[in-house]
């Protein structure tokens, strides 16, 4: 008895030992600290005329794999903590996800980013995870999504379906917060054209492949759109705020890249039905490197990216109705990583000019410095930006990294 | 006027020697050192695929210190009209973490290259234009680290002559694929296992630019040898990087499809 006791507990630690030989867990992240300085007190009633807006980031992650890694759990919970807008104070699991990975197929079941796409100023056809707008004008920020993803893989390109039962809300700015609207965004009052609401499941499918200097993209979306359209009502302290408007849409796209020597040549399309009248829009462009310059280890690149956007006025707005992107990019390729990106969208009808520098360079294996300008200028008063037209800003950012 | 006619005779005749002679040893080391980088490319046939751990130690003229931690999968090719494919992962620094590089070596076509964004979660095609650029500003440029195919270079043997505790055969060679960074690499092959032991890199202008050296050498299933610590000096700079390779495994069972686009965006 006492034997077989002793010879259970210690097979059960052995047990253990067994399942778990081949188990990595890896911990990581960031602690951020950002400080916006606008050049301007703000424009809109309500909002805070502090000129100096720091916050703090904090991002996690775990990867647990096993199988040698053919078996995975990723999980990245992120919290932003903004003392001047409580709407930009957030937190959200950017990542909770069991991937595996197999010859021919894999599937991801739970929160997860996904990205679709070739150029630079514009993202149109990246659809599957919404936009976390609080923390960038730039669109790049995005909300974990719920999803079933399977993908297959063959010699003739890769399939992935994508299920996605759970419907995340675009942030928006809170009262105090700079760039928004005059009207507050009102998350409390959204509208769906669905009846299940945010529990509409949406679905995509994407068809991707490499022929060549080709890397071509074809996908289809059926569900909630993550553009809202925003409609004037009056809340119970007698303000207007603007309450959004989540349609269903379908929407097919396309997006190619193709590589010739230091050229790349870009397009991305979409066809959208249920946003008023059916439209198209298209993204493209190019992007030439000079490698080596003035025999130098840097490199400067050329972009230049054309927008056009067909949507009618009954559509979520966009400020890429026909838009101009020209573009510089400089990377040092020192040990700092050091990058430069500048660039200009101009509105080739109203002439407004929205121009972003971005800059970022490492300080040592643990600190990396980032800083960004954002300028709006020449807006007129129909454009989307021209309520942020006095939230230009240079925005620095220390991470430290572990 | 005899010796008038005499110097003119020796000048001719020694130039018509001078002019002779590389013509004829010319041919002879042009195949003399193909001969041996084909034994050296012999020698590492049917790898089949490796995995290796890498740290890359970063070192600026002050003597200060950088270190990336990344792990490389390399699948050959049998096809010798096409290079091998590699796939790296980062893990340090941490601020590119996740970031990964595919690449689809070609013999003397551009290659086919990936890179891997973890934070924007994006795969993008990239210009392989850039073979001489630093990979991750260290003074190893893409074109030393990707595959070296027999095909990618004219050889010509230079001389024999000790190197260590071994013998050696110099060559000469010169990169026969586009967009090179080099006029020329001196390199030096010990004639016992036909490993290269060291190679000097001379710039676009004909210069001395850099110095790589390979040190402990093991052999890996009986016949396939890697270097574990490779160091190169920029003689320009004064910047050096040291490569120290750990936990080597060969014939893993990796795949073609262990190295795709798809799986470049999963791998970690």
């Amino acid at each position: 008895m006492i034997v077989g006791v002793a010879l259970v507990m210690s097979a059960v630690p052995a047990q253990v030992n067994l399942a778990y030989a081949d188990m990595n867990l890896d911990f990581s992240g960031f602690l951020a600290g950002d400080l916006r300085l606008f050049s301007e007190g703000a424009a809109n009633s309500g909002q805070s005329d502090a000129r100096l807006n720091p916050s703090t980031v904090l991002q996690l992650e775990w990867n647990l794999d096993w199988n040698e890694g053919d078996d995975r759990i990723d999980f990245i919970p992120f919290a932003r903590i903004d003392p001047q807008d409580s709407e930009r104070s957030h937190v959200d699991i950017r990542e909770l996800n069991y991937l595996h990975l197999d010859d021919t197929w894999d599937l991801t079941i739970g929160i997860d980013k996904v990205f679709w796409g070739v150029t630079e100023s514009r993202h149109l056809v990246d659809i599957i995870n919404q936009t976390d707008a609080v923390e960038d004008s730039d669109g790049e920020d995005k909300l974990g999504q719920f999803m079933i993803n399977l993908g297959l893989q063959s010699d003739v390109g890769d399939i992935n379906f994508f299920i996605m039962p759970y419907f995340r809300e675009r942030t928006f700015p809170g009262s105090d917060g700079r760039l928004r609207a005059p009207f507050v965004v009102d998350t409390d009052r959204t509208h769906y054209e669905s009846d299940m609401e945010e529990f509409h499941p949406d679905l995509a499918f994407r068809y991707s492949v490499v022929k060549g200097d080709w890397d071509i993209g074809v996908a289809h979306f059926y569900g909630t759109s993550r553009e809202a359209r925003f409609i004037p009502e009056i809340n119970g302290a007698g303000d207007t705020v603007l309450a959004p408007q989540y349609d269903l849409i379908n929407q097919t796209s396309a997006d190619i890249q193709a590589t010739f020597d230091a050229w790349l040549w870009k397009f991305e399309g979409i066809y959208r039905q249920g946003h008023g009248d059916d439209f198209i829009a298209a993204s493209g462009g190019l992007e030439y490197t000079f490698y080596g310059i003035a025999d130098s280890d840097a490199d400067l690149g050329l972009l230049a990216e054309y927008h056009y956007d067909g949507r009618d006025s009954s559509a979520p707005a966009t400020i890429f109705d026909n838009d101009l992107f020209l573009g510089l990019r400089a990377a040092l390729n020192d040990a700092q990583d050091t990058t430069f990106l500048a660039g200009v969208i101009w509105d080739t009808e109203t002439q407004a000019q929205n121009y972003t520098v971005e800059a970022s360079r490492r300080l040592n294996d643990y600190l990396t410095f980032e800083a960004e300008l954002r300028i709006i200028s020449n807006q007129p008063t129909s454009d989307p930006l021209y309520s942020a037209r006095d939230d230009d800003h240079l925005q620095l950012r220390l991470s430290y990294y572990f | 006027m005899l010796n008038l006619h005499l110097k003119t005779f020796l000048v001719t005749s020694l130039a018509v020697t001078t002019l002779a002679f590389p013509v004829n040893a010319g041919t002879s080391a042009a195949q003399k050192g193909a001969d041996i980088a084909a034994e050296w490319d012999k020698r590492d046939k049917g790898f089949g695929d490796s995995r290796a751990t890498l740290k890359m130690i970063l070192e600026n003229r002050h003597g200060e210190k950088s270190t990336r931690d990344l792990r490389i999968k390399t699948l050959e090719v049998p096809d010798s009209s096409e290079g091998d494919k590699s796939l790296t992962i980062f893990n340090k620094p941490r601020d590119i973490k996740g970031t990964a590089f595919l690449s689809y070596a070609h013999i003397l076509e551009p290659d086919d290259q990936w890179l891997y964004l973890p934070a924007l979660k994006r795969v993008k095609r990239i210009s392989s234009k850039n073979k001489s650029g630093p990979f991750v500003g260290s003074e190893f440029s893409y074109e030393d680290l990707t595959a070296q195919e027999l095909e990618k270079y004219s050889y010509t043997w230079l001389k024999d002559e000790a190197c260590g505790d071994l013998q050696c055969a110099v060559l000469e060679q010169t990169p026969t694929y586009a967009n090179s960074g080099y006029t020329k690499m001196i390199v030096w092959y010990d004639t016992a296992e036909y490993r290269q032991q060291k190679i000097d890199y001379y710039d676009r202008k004909g210069s001395l630019l850099k110095t790589l050296q390979f040190a402990e050498y093991q052999q890996y299933l009986d016949q396939y040898w890697r270097a574990h610590n490779m160091f190169m000096t920029n003689h320009q700079t004064g910047k050096k990087t040291r490569l120290v390779y750990s936990d080597y495994a060969f014939q893993t069972g990796l795949k073609a499809s262990d190295l795709t686009k798809r799986k470049l965006e999963k791998v970690r």
